[in-house]
C-alpha cells in the first residue's frame, strides 16, 4: 500500500446484480481514485443504489467483484462497513431521540469507546453546524438538518469513504449550498467521496469525475470536460464581445478554436477544445480592440445528459428487461 | 464462506436501546396498566373465595394464581389471555418501523451484521415481558402476604417460580411470532391486524373447532355415547389438536404445576389410577415433570418462529 495518490480504493469488475429476470445492475467496472469525489447519476433506476449496496455488502452479488479499501464486501462486510460511511437516500432517525442520542446509539454500534464517542460526536456536530440543536428530538428536524445530521455520523465514523445516495433531493437550494460545502470539505480532508444523483448541475459542481448510468450499465465515464468532447464534439464555448477591425479572423488563428461565429458585429462565439479566453483577450488587445466581455460557457452536464440519450435513444442501448 | 467477525457484535447495544424505547413506550404502559388491573380484580376475587371458605389447604398461596370467582376467570387464565396481547404489542412493529423510518439501511451499514439487530430487539423484548411478568408475580405474592398473612413455603415460592418461567417461554412465542409478522408484512398495521388475527383464532375460536375436528377424524361411538360418556378416540384427538394452540400448552403447564394435585394432563383410565391417593398433592418435581412436555413445546415454538423470522430477514432487501 505504498503511494497514496492514484490508488484504486474501489474497484468493480463486471458487477452485477439479477432480479427474477432483469439485470438491475449489469456488468459494470470502474475504479474510484483516493481522495476523488465520485459521481454517479442517471435515472431512478438506473442501478445506482443497488451498486452502492453492493459495495457496503447489504445486499448479494449475482456476479463479478467489487472490492472497497482492498476487501470484499460480501466476504469481510465488517471490515468494509468500518471504514465506508454511508449516507441513504432520504436518510431517517429516530424521532424520538435526540440528535446526540441518535449518534451516540451508532457510535456504539461502531464499538467506540464512551469518552470517544462524546468527544467525536461533540466534534462532528460543529462541522455539520447543528450544536444549539444537539439535544433536541430529531423529530423537530427539517430534511435538510437530517441530511446534515447523517453527513455528522460519517465524520463520527472517520470514514475513509463517504457513500452519499441522492444527498441533495427534495433540498431547498440554501440547504443544497451548505450541504455541497460540506461536501468539499470532506474532500479536502481527504475522504474519497462517492455520491449519488439525479440533479446534475450539482454533481457537475462538485464531482471529479462522473459514471452515466443507464439501465444498469455504465454508458459513460470520465470527468465532465472529458465526457464534453466526447459527446458535444468540444469542451468550451468562448463568447467574446469587443470592438475592432478583422476580430473574428484573428480569433481563428488561435490554436485549439474549431470555429468562430459572429453573432453581431461586436459579438463572437467560439468553439475550442480548452478554455481559450487568455489567448482571445491577447488576441483583441494586440489588434487594439476594446474588450467589452469575455465568458466562457462551461460543458454542462446536463447538454452532455441530453446530447447524450438523443443521439443514443434508449432502445438502441442493450435494453436490460 | 465463513464471515468474518462475530455475529453478535452490537447485540448489547441494540438490547439496551430497544429495552430503553420498550420501557418508556406509552404504548407498554397501557399494557402494562391493562393487565395489572386485570390481574388485581381476579386476585380480589380470588382472595374473597379464599377468606370465606378457609380450608386447610397446604397451597393456600397457589390458590392465588389458579381460583377465581364468577363472572371473572383466575389470575393464570387472564394472564393466558393478555400475555399474548403484550407479546404482538412489543413485537408486531419491530422490523417494519426500521424500513418505514428509514433507519434500517444506516443501521445494517455500521459494522453489525443483520443477526445483531434482529437478536437484541427479541432480547430486548422479552426481557421486558419479563420485567413486567416478575412484577405481575411479586404483585400476588405480596398481595397474598398482606390479605391472607400465610408466609408462602418453599414448594411454593417454587412452583410460582416455574409458572413465571413458563409465562415468559409463553410470552416468547408471540414475539416471535409479532417480529415473524413484522418482517413478513411491509405495512406495521398490517402485521398487527394478522397477528391479533391469529391471537384470537387460537385464543377463541381454536377451543371450539379442535373438538369439532377431533369428531370428524375420530367419529364418537355410539357405544360410549349412549352411557352418556366421551369416546376415547375422540377425547385423545381433541386434546391433540387443542395442543396445536400455545394459550392450551399454557394453560395445561399451569394446571400441572400449580394445583399440585393434578396428577395427569390427558385422558386418565382406570387401571392408572389403582394405588393412587386422590386429592393427594404430587412432590414438586412430579409436577415439574408433568409440566416438561407443554414447556418444551412452548420453547420450541418459541425457537421455530424466531429463526424462520431470521432466515427470512437475512434474505430481505435492504432498500425501501
Amino acid at each position: 500500500m505504498s503511494g497514496a495518490q492514484n490508488q484504486a480504493v474501489i474497484s468493480a469488475r463486471d458487477l452485477t446484480k439479477r432480479y427474477a429476470n432483469t439485470n438491475a445492475v449489469d456488468a459494470i467496472s470502474f475504479d474510484i481514485v483516493r481522495g476523488e469525489v465520485f459521481g454517479l447519476l442517471g435515472p431512478n433506476g438506473a442501478g445506482k443504489t443497488t451498486t452502492i449496496l453492493m459495495m457496503l455488502g447489504l445486499t448479494d452479488i449475482s456476479a463479478g467483484e467489487v472490492s472497497v479499501l482492498g476487501f470484499d464486501p460480501a466476504r469481510a462486510p465488517l471490515q468494509v462497513k468500518r471504514r465506508v460511511g454511508y449516507l441513504p437516500d432520504s436518510v431517517g432517525f429516530y424521532d424520538h431521540l435526540t440528535a446526540v442520542e441518535n449518534l451516540s446509539y451508532t457510535a456504539r454500534l461502531m464499538g467506540l469507546s464512551r469518552a470517544e464517542r462524546a468527544a467525536r460526536i461533540a466534534d462532528a456536530l460543529v462541522r455539520v453546524r447543528l450544536v444549539d440543536v444537539a439535544h433536541k428530538r430529531v423529530a423537530t428536524f427539517s430534511r435538510g438538518m437530517r441530511q446534515r445530521l447523517g453527513l455528522a455520523e460519517i465524520i463520527v465514523k472517520r470514514a475513509e469513504i463517504a457513500i452519499l445516495d441522492e444527498p441533495t433531493s427534495g433540498l431547498d437550494p440554501q440547504a443544497t449550498l451548505e450541504f455541497l460545502a460540506l461536501i468539499g470539505e470532506l474532500k479536502a480532508e481527504g475522504v474519497t467521496v462517492l455520491l449519488s444523483s439525479h440533479l446534475l448541475d450539482q454533481v457537475q459542481r462538485i464531482c471529479d469525475r462522473v459514471a452515466l448510468f443507464q439501465a444498469g450499465r455504465i454508458v459513460m465515464m470520465g470527468s465532465v470536460a472529458d465526457l464534453a468532447v466526447q459527446v458535444l464534439g468540444a469542451g468550451f464555448v468562448v463568447e467574446v464581445e469587443a470592438e475592432g477591425a478583422g476580430i473574428a479572423r484573428r480569433l481563428a488563428t488561435i490554436p485549439g478554436v474549431t470555429n468562430v461565429e459572429t453573432l453581431a458585429a461586436d459579438r463572437f462565439r467560439m468553439t475550442a477544445d480548452r478554455d481559450v479566453r487568455p489567448e482571445a483577450a491577447r488576441v483583441v488587445v494586440a489588434a487594439d480592440g476594446l474588450l467589452r466581455r469575455l465568458s466562457v460557457d462551461e460543458p454542462s452536464l446536463e447538454a452532455i445528459y441530453a446530447r447524450y440519450f438523443q443521439i443514443r435513444p434508449e432502445g438502441s442501448v442493450r435494453h436490460a428487461a | 464462506m465463513r464471515r468474518e467477525g462475530s455475529a453478535f457484535a452490537g447485540v448489547g447495544t441494540v438490547f439496551v436501546k430497544e429495552l430503553a424505547d420498550n420501557l418508556s413506550s406509552v404504548r407498554m404502559l397501557v399494557l402494562e396498566l391493562l393487565i395489572v388491573l386485570t390481574a388485581l380484580a381476579a386476585l380480589y376475587g380470588a382472595i374473597d373465595n379464599l377468606r370465606q371458605n378457609t380450608a386447610e389447604d397446604p397451597f393456600l398461596l397457589l390458590r392465588l394464581f389458579t381460583d377465581s370467582r364468577a363472572p371473572l376467570p383466575s389470575f393464570v387464565a387472564i394472564l393466558g389471555f393478555l400475555i399474548p396481547l403484550m407479546a404482538i404489542g412489543l413485537g408486531f412493529d419491530a422490523i417494519n418501523s426500521e424500513h418505514n423510518r428509514r433507519t434500517l439501511s444506516r443501521i445494517l451499514a455500521q459494522p453489525i451484521y443483520r443477526d445483531a439487530l434482529l437478536m437484541g430487539k427479541f432480547l430486548a423484548g422479552l426481557a421486558t415481558l419479563g420485567v413486567s411478568l416478575a412484577a405481575l408475580w411479586l404483585m400476588v405474592i405480596g398481595l397474598g402476604l398482606i390479605f391472607l398473612g400465610v408466609p408462602p413455603g418453599g414448594e411454593e415460592v417454587a412452583r410460582s417460580l416455574v409458572f413465571l418461567v413458563v409465562a415468559i417461554f409463553y410470552a416468547g412465542v408471540w414475539l416471535s411470532l409479532a417480529m415473524l409478522l413484522s418482517i413478513v408484512f411491509r405495512s406495521p398495521a398490517t402485521a398487527a391486524l394478522v397477528a391479533l388475527g391469529v391471537w384470537l383464532f387460537l385464543t377463541v375460536l381454536w377451543p371450539m373447532l379442535a373438538p369439532a375436528f377431533a369428531q370428524v377424524v375420530a367419529p364418537p361411538d355410539p357405544r360410549y355415547t349412549a352411557l352418556g360418556l366421551e369416546t376415547p378416540d375422540t377425547a385423545l384427538w381433541s386434546q391433540m389438536l387443542m395442543r396445536l394452540s400455545p394459550n392450551d400448552l399454557f394453560a395445561e403447564a399451569m394446571t400441572a404445576v400449580l394445583s399440585p394435585t393434578t396428577r395427569t394432563l390427558g385422558a386418565v383410565f382406570l387401571e392408572q389410577l389403582r394405588g393412587a391417593l386422590m386429592g393427594a398433592p404430587l412432590p414438586f418435581t412430579e409436577s415439574v415433570m408433568i409440566a416438561w412436555p407443554q414447556t418444551v413445546s412452548l420453547i420450541a415454538a418459541t425457537i421455530v418462529l424466531f429463526v424462520a423470522g431470521y432466515v427470512l430477514f437475512q434474505r430481505q432487501e435492504v432498500r425501501a
